[in-house]
């Protein structure tokens, strides 16, 4: 009881330690002169929280069958003085759904692949790029001759082929409920290369350290060094990584449901939403596909912005 | 032959361009785009619309539907019944081919026999002759195992050879998909009668056509050389269209006739096709296979079935997907089909309310979840037919999980082969011969018996006395008797909700206002009668 | 040296075979291959004899093995949608794919390594900035739409470019060009420029990077502080120093854009082997499938060994540090 107590006082103590030296330290200090990372991350928190509350956010629900209706298909933005419906800002689909609302529910479908497969292959990346630093030796070679093979095939490849397998292995329904962890991992899977080369790097650096090799002759385990020395030290390259990993998860997301293997269309990412808009570019309904086109611009821009930001800004030399 | 002498081409290309203006006429080249490639250019290969509608322009039938679909003697220029079981054919005199061999009873002979080889995919074609006899040059006569009143309909799409260029190239037996070493001579080349000649072809990627200067026919066309393309993707080819880089294209997405019309120098060009598409129900399994209804099939119950064709407004699906653009329909059969019936064509009435109630008599008030299966390549925006309907079903409190597929993966998965896995689905059908008994046969039969009968039949509808009349109209001989039976096969499969047929599908096409084309019910282009002006 | 080379040999061949492996494993989903080989008309009896036939029934392992051998001894079977060899339709394919990689890759260079320079130089100015941002762009829209708007934009409402296609292409013994026509080239800008982007943005940035890297660096100071000029320090001490990580990267890069050109490809019509692929995919064409992915790993294997071997002879440094990752 006693210590439970102890530890949340001191993870809040060590919360409220960390804010503070947050707020005093160099990369605040950049953020706040720099007008590019604060619009990017104030647009990356919008998309954010209006992918979160989508149903509350959103003036439609998209995915309720019994509410759209086909007659309601193909009307341009409100402010078109012929057909224009003030019921739909932005105009409605070949289906007669709002585009707004398929814009934010397709953000969060696209968000939460992008963050998701993020998190894999950065976790993956990490833990293999730890092991290969520190352990060194024929499972370091191992590693890295994998990752050698994988980085000279492209993720789309990688993923075109995960999927396929998932496919194949699986039976209908059951894949039909994991499609999306399948696309999860196969993006995913693909990214974990870098993560895991700047991770051992590092490793292999401080692993020649004098202070971990005073916590090893203390009798400190393996582990506990490489979580708490070590890896601190790969945040920042890590946190940068991750950001532009994002974007591209994202576009390759995009990319996947041209050619028929990203999420099912009734369920539509931004991605999916443009490939069907494609259809009706030359029809001028372009309201179906330019929206969520500069929503995915946007949306994607502003997440390489602050990659760009944050890349320089942990860079020391360039200061 | 696929590379020939193209260097040397270029060369004289750039000195035809430099003599320009000295007052020549200027060989008229065509350039025309469709979303797919043709798979062969052996007349036997493939039984299927786009390759045998290209072939035709090369080779050539004993009897042919001309620009207004009328049947008129090609190879032959006459024919009659000389017994109920024998057509004779006499072959036109004098009519070379390609490659400057003659046209006689033995290349019709050789023909045939050349259908039902291993690679043929032309054997419902050889089935329908039992025997073919020479009785000279120009004479011959084909025994059918049944009289069979419609055979030379069912044999326009069946093309001459000649016998002696088959045999010096060793293409005796028709293209097989299993090929050899070198693959078969006549899959990438082409020896027929017909008005055009292959000068070039790279499979999946263009195929080149010269006019054959001894044509025996005469023909409207004033094309020098044909260039087709396939172009895979709708918005390529619209744009390759809008930018005059092709000629003609098609098909082009109905949603873009707007803009075809808007954009200088071509127009769309619609019309209705002779394909009808459908929908259908398991009725045969006692449990569905995609349900949660337990226990018991619901679309055994005629109630669910009407309530389905109550809850589906085809006009919505006209105005909203298909952009006025089709014909809404009551019959499995479109109105250029023999046999059609426009008394029978009335579609089901749109009535949601009463749908709702048919649900609840039928036990089901709050409806009930089903998976609907639906190609989402294969006929025109078949996939957003298919979202309309779950759309217009969910109002009526039926739930239905959409699986739209590629053609293949569907195909793959409601056809005999693997099953007939489905319990509602959206299929399309045009009859191959154009005659009602096509359809009847095929798709409204109960499956399961002989001869493949039924075998279209995915959702299962049976009801016997529709194979006894789909036997009797095909040997029938009297026009009137023969209708009457058509009619009461459509109307028990229309009463008892068999399919739900939807619409008549359009042709789209897209064609600049240089060239002068004729658009024919089946989605055939046949280039005897395309020209262009400067 | 020779003992690393035929390490990486067998490693290939294990590469190569498990891409092969999963290659198959694929197949079985994408749908059933009879269904785009005959016509409508074709009864039941008939599908399942030729199914029989193309030995589609047989255990999966019996059909791997057999495409192994095959493609062992360069045979890759034969296509159902073309029925001709895979071997002649790829032979046909590789000119024009191979062309459009090679373009594109010059072009990200060509422009990549300029600009990289330029914003790392000059890294306030207002130029640099705003390439930096144009290049995000780039980066920020899905291939398949910026092909689509290119040819909305110069194709239909300009015209001035072909909408589709490879325009009039020359025959050179077995080869085919685009090079040497005018519609050959002109049908080479949009797809070329489409693929091109993301390697150019990806380029300009290790550019960017490394120079701002290697400008920090000593030797670089000392360069200066000798009094030499900006010019040459820039280009024949910093650049120079750059070119390793560039040669590495884009040499693993041509893969990615010979993969990537499958949907540059499709979208323009471009007759190469992504568009075969795709058709084959489309159509279940099992044996164009097997082949392109089997030939696309030997690419890989193939670059990748290059690039090794470059590093060798570019940084002699580096042939320690390879041996001690080979564990040796």
């Amino acid at each position: 009881m006693g210590s439970s107590d102890m530890a949340d006082t001191t993870i809040s103590k060590g919360f409220t330690d960390r804010m503070r030296r947050f707020f005093d330290s160099d990369i605040w200090y950049s953020f706040r002169r720099s007008p590019v990372a604060i619009v990017s991350t104030g647009i990356t928190l919008v998309f954010f929280l209006a992918a979160a509350f989508a149903p509350i956010v959103a003036p439609h629900n998209p995915f309720d069958l019994a509410a759209i209706d086909i007659m309601d298909s193909n009307l341009p933005p409100a402010w078109d003085e012929f057909e224009g419906d003030t019921r739909f800002l932005i105009g409605t689909d070949d289906q007669g759904r709002d585009v707004l609302s398929t814009i934010i529910y397709g953000s969060r479908i696209s968000l939460v692949v992008g963050f998701a497969s993020v998190a894999f292959s950065l976790v993956l990346g990490v833990a293999l790029g730890l092991i290969s630093g520190y352990v060194g030796g024929r499972l370091d070679a191992f590693i890295m001759r994998v990752a050698d093979v994988q980085l000279s095939f492209p993720a789309i490849l990688i993923a075109l082929l995960i999927d396929g397998v998932a496919r194949s292995v699986m039976p209908r329904e059951l894949h039909a409920d994991l499609a999306f962890y399948v696309l999860i991992f196969a993006i995913g899977i693909s990214g974990w290369v870098q993560y895991a080369r700047t991770v051992r790097g590092s490793a292999m650096v401080e692993k020649s350290k004098e202070y971990v090799q005073a916590a090893r002759v203390i009798g400190i385990r393996r582990g506990t060094i490489l979580v708490r020395h070590i890896l601190p030290n790969v945040t920042g390259p890590v946190l940068v990584i991750a950001t532009i990993h994002l974007a591209i998860a994202i576009i390759t997301e995009a990319t996947l449901s041209f050619l028929g293997v990203g999420v099912p269309p009734t369920t539509p990412s931004l991605g999916t939403l443009i490939r069907i808009g494609n259809d009706f570019l030359f029809s001028g309904e372009w309201w179906i596909t330019i929206f969520p086109g500069i929503a995915l611009v946007v949306l994607v821009l502003a997440v390489n912005l602050m990659g760009d930001w944050l890349r320089d800004a942990l860079n020391p030399k360039l200061r | 032959m696929k590379f020939r002498n193209k260097l040397l081409a270029v060369a004289v290309a750039a000195g035809t361009a430099l003599s320009l203006g000295m007052g020549a006429a200027q060989a008229k080249t065509f350039k025309y785009a469709f979303q797919g490639d043709l798979q062969t250019l052996d007349p036997h290969g493939l039984f299927e619309t786009m390759t045998l509608g290209f072939q035709r322009n090369i080779y050539e039938g004993l009897v042919i539907r001309n620009d207004k679909m009328e049947m008129v003697g090609a190879l032959a220029e006459s024919w009659e019944n000389t017994d109920p079981t024998t057509w004779r054919f006499h072959l036109r005199k004098g009519v070379k081919f390609h490659e400057g061999g003659t046209l006689g009873a033995d290349d019709v002979e050789f023909s045939v026999k050349r259908l039902s080889t291993e690679g043929s995919d032309m054997k419902v074609v050889a089935a329908l002759i039992s025997d073919v006899k020479i009785i000279d040059d120009y004479t011959v006569d084909l025994i059918t195992p049944s009289p069979n009143p419609i055979l030379p309909l069912q044999l326009e799409i069946f093309y001459i050879m000649d016998k002696q260029w088959a045999e010096e190239h060793n293409s005796v037996e028709a293209t097989n998909v299993k090929g050899g070493d070198e693959g078969n001579y006549a899959n990438l080349h082409a020896n027929g009668t017909g008005p055009f000649m292959v000068k070039e072809r790279q499979s999946g990627v263009k195929t080149v056509l010269v006019r054959n200067p001894d044509y025996w026919g005469s023909m409207t066309s004033n094309l020098d050389e044909v260039i087709f393309t396939p172009i895979d993707q709708d918005a390529t080819r619209v744009a390759a269209l809008i930018s005059g880089d092709v000629d003609m294209a098609y098909p082009i997405p109905v949603q873009d006739w707007g803009r075809l019309d808007d954009a200088e120098g071509v127009k769309p060009l619609a019309g209705p096709e002779a394909r009808t598409i459908f929908l259908g129900f398991d009725q045969l399994r006692d449990e569905l296979l995609a349900s949660n209804v337990k226990g018991k099939n619901p679309f055994k119950d005629i109630r669910v079935r009407q309530a389905f064709a109550a809850a589906i407004n085809l006009d919505a699906i006209k105005k909203k997907v298909m952009r006025g653009a089709s014909v809404p329909t009551g019959l499995m059969v479109a109105p250029q089909i023999n046999g059609f019936n426009g008394d029978l064509n009335e579609p089901y009435a749109y009535d949601p309310a009463k749908a709702k109630e048919l649900l609840a008599e039928a036990g089901y008030p709050d409806g009930f979840e089903v998976t609907m299966d639906c190609p989402n390549n294969r006929y025109v925006n078949d996939e957003r037919i298919c979202q309309a309907v779950v759309g217009m079903l969910a109002k009526v409190g039926v739930k239905i999980d959409l699986l739209a597929q590629p053609k293949s993966k569907y195909f793959g998965k409601v056809l005999a082969q693997n099953g007939y896995d489905t319990s509602f689905f959206l299929l399309g059908w045009t009859p191959s011969t154009f005659d009602s008994q096509n359809p009847i046969s095929a798709l409204m039969a109960c499956r399961g018996g002989e001869d493949d009968i039924g075998a279209f039949n995915l959702g299962g509808y049976c009801n016997p006395r529709i194979n006894e009349l789909a036997a009797a109209v095909q040997s029938e001989t009297d026009q009137a008797k023969r209708q009457a039976m058509i009619n009461e096969a459509f109307k028990i499969h229309k009463d008892e909700v068999g399919h739900l047929p939807l619409h008549q599908q359009p042709l789209s096409w897209g064609v600049s206002e240089k060239a002068d084309i004729v658009q024919r019910p089946d989605n055939v282009f046949d280039l005897r009668y395309a020209s262009i002006k400067d | 040296m020779l003992g690393f080379i035929v390490k990486r040999m067998i490693q290939s061949v294990i590469v190569m075979l498990t891409v092969a492996l999963i290659a198959f494993a694929l197949f079985r989903y994408v749908g059933d291959p009879i269904n785009n080989m005959v016509g409508q008309d074709t009864t039941v009896e008939e599908r399942d004899e030729l199914r029989e036939r193309l030995g589609l029934n047989d255990p999966f392992l019996v059909q791997f093995g057999r495409f192994a051998w095959a493609s062992a001894k360069g045979e890759f079977g034969f296509s159902y949608q073309h029925r001709r060899p895979v071997r002649d339709l790829i032979a046909e394919r590789l000119p024009a794919t191979l062309e459009l990689s090679m373009v594109s890759a010059v072009l990200a260079l060509a422009v990549g390594i300029p600009m990289g320079v330029y914003t790392a130089l000059r890294r306030d100015g207002f130029l640099s900035r705003a390439f930096m941002s144009l290049s995000l762009i780039g980066v920020s829209l899905p291939t398949f739409l910026i092909g689509i708007l290119l040819i909305l934009f110069f194709g239909v409402i300009l015209r001035w470019l072909p909408t589709f296609g490879r325009g009039d292409v020359v025959d050179i013994g077995w080869w085919t060009t685009g090079f040497l026509t005018v519609s050959g080239l002109k049908a080479m800008i949009m797809p070329s420029i489409t693929l091109a982007l993301f390697q150019m943005t990806l380029i300009m940035r290790l550019v960017r990077a490394e120079m701002l890297e290697v400008l920090r660096t000593d030797f670089v100071k000392f360069a200066r502080a000798r009094g030499l000029p900006d010019r040459s320090v820039h280009f024949r001490h910093a650049l120079k120093n750059t070119m390793v990580p560039v040669i590495t990267i884009t040499g693993l890069q041509l893969g990615s854009i010979i993969a990537f050109a499958i949907i540059t490809e499709s979208v323009f019509q471009w007759p190469g082997m992504g568009l075969m692929f795709i058709q084959a995919i489309g159509e279940v064409d099992i044996p164009i499938m097997a082949a392109y992915l089997v030939l696309i790993a030997l690419f890989f294997v193939i670059i990748n060994l290059v690039v090794d071997l470059l590093y060798l002879v570019v940084d002699p440094r580096l042939r320690v540090d390879r041996a001690t990752a080979n564990g040796q």
